[in-house]
C-alpha cells in the first residue's frame, strides 16, 4: 500500500492514522508494547513495528523516545534567541546558527511589525541565564562577523514556566 | 520590561530530579527505541538494568514530570496537518484564567511562560492546515486577548533531545 504523506490523517481506513491516534499519548509501559498496540488496532506486532519503522524512515515520526522537561534535568535556563536578520541573507544565517550545537531548533518565522521586527528564531538551553546569555553573544559575534551589517537587532525571551507539554493530541479526523 | 512581576505560572513543573540511573536512561532513551518485541528490554541490556526496572523507572519519571512523554514524536506537516507558533500578551491580572482557558484546548501541544510583553508562546496543531486559524480565533474568542501567530517559514534544524546532567 502506498500512502502518501499528506493522507496519513485523512484516508478512511488506514492503520497509519489509526496507530497516530493510538500512540500521541505515549507508548504502552508494559514489556511487548508494540504487541498491545497490535491487539488494540486489530493487526499484527510485526505489522505494527513495520508501520511505524516507514514512518520514521518517511519523516513522519522525528524518532520515538523520552521526552524531558527541560527544567528537571539541568537546563534551568531556556532562552527563546530572536534575531531580525536581513531577509537577504536570513536563510545563510539560519543555516549557520542551526550548526551550532547548543541549538535545539531553528527557524525562520514572519516578522510583526512594527511590534515584532524579528524573522529568526533559535532556542537555547543552559544551566544558567549567565551560559545562555553567553551563548547568544556567541551566536552574535558569529553572525557579526561572517555576515556584516546582517543583524539589526536581536532579544532573548527565557521561559519562566512550562504551562502545558503535552504534545499533539488529534482528536478522530 | 523584564523587571515586571510575573504572575504565578500555573506550571507544570516536576516533583523531583532524576539519579544518576535515570539519567542516563533518559539519555539513552533520547535514542532511537528500538523496534523489537521486548524494547524496554533492550534498552536495560544496554544499561545493565532489567526489563521490569526500565518500565518502572520509566513510570516514575513520568509521574514525576521529569519526563513530560514517552512515545513517538510526530511530525504533523507530514501527515497533512499543521503546527504553528503563537503568542498573546496576557495582563497579569487575568493569567491563571487565560492559563486555564488556552490549556483546555487540545490543539495546544505546548505552552511556555516567557518574560517579554508577549508572555505566552504555545505551539498549535491540527489536523489540517486550515485548523490553525480557526482554533486561534476560537482562543481569541474564549480570551478576549488578541492571537499573534508565527508560522515557520523554514526550518534549518530541529534535534529534539537534551543530555540530561
Amino acid at each position: 500500500m502506498n500512502i502518501g504523506p499528506e493522507t496519513v490523517l485523512t484516508a478512511t481506513d488506514d492503520l497509519d492514522r489509526r496507530l497516530v491516534l493510538a500512540t500521541q499519548g505515549g507508548l504502552p509501559l508494559v514489556p511487548r508494547p508494540y504487541a498491545a498496540l497490535a491487539a488494540q488496532l486489530g493487526c499484527s506486532e510485526v505489522e505494527v513495528c513495520e508501520r511505524l519503522g516507514a514512518m520514521l524512515a518517511r519523516g513522519v515520526i522525528r524518532r520515538i523516545g523520552a521526552v524531558p522537561n527541560h527544567y528537571a534535568i539541568g537546563y534551568t535556563a531556556n532562552g527563546m534567541s530572536v534575531w531580525d536578520i536581513d531577509d537577504a541573507c536570513v536563510d545563510a544565517v539560519g543555516e549557520l546558527v542551526g550548526a551550532l550545537d547548543f541549538v535545539t531548533h531553528c527557524y525562520r518565522r514572519p516578522r510583526r511589525l512594527p511590534d515584532w521586527p524579528y524573522n529568526l528564531f533559535a532556542m537555547v538551553h543552559a544551566g544558567s541565564r549567565e551560559a545562555a546569555l553567553g551563548r547568544v553573544a556567541d551566536i552574535a559575534a558569529l553572525v557579526e562577523y561572517r555576515f556584516p551589517a546582517a543583524l539589526r537587532a536581536q532579544d532573548v525571551l527565557f521561559s519562566t514556566s512550562i504551562l502545558k507539554k503535552t504534545g499533539l493530541r488529534l482528536g478522530r479526523v | 520590561m523584564n523587571e515586571r512581576q510575573r504572575p504565578v505560572p500555573r506550571g507544570v513543573a516536576a516533583t523531583r530530579t532524576p539519579d544518576e540511573i535515570e539519567r542516563r536512561l533518559i539519555n539513552a532513551l533520547q535514542g532511537d527505541f528500538p523496534l523489537v518485541e521486548r524494547p524496554y528490554a533492550a534498552v536495560g541490556a544496554m544499561l545493565g538494568l532489567d526489563e521490569e526496572a526500565v518500565i518502572a523507572r520509566l513510570r516514575g519519571l513520568l509521574e514525576a514530570g521529569v519526563l513530560t512523554r514517552f512515545g513517538p514524536m510526530f511530525q504533523v506537516e507530514r501527515m497533512g496537518g499543521a503546527f504553528c507558533l503563537a503568542a498573546m500578551a496576557v495582563p497579569d491580572a487575568d493569567w491563571a484564567r487565560v492559563v486555564d482557558l488556552v490549556n483546555a484546548f487540545p490543539e495546544v501541544a505546548h505552552n511556555y511562560q516567557r518574560e517579554h510583553t508577549l508572555n505566552m508562546w504555545f505551539v498549535l496543531a491540527t489536523a489540517h492546515p486550515e485548523g490553525i486559524a480557526e482554533v486561534s480565533a476560537r482562543i481569541e474568542r474564549a480570551t478576549g486577548l488578541a492571537v499573534h501567530c508565527f508560522p515557520k517559514a523554514r526550518e534549518y534544524f530541529v534535534e529534539m533531545k537534551l543530555e540530561a546532567r
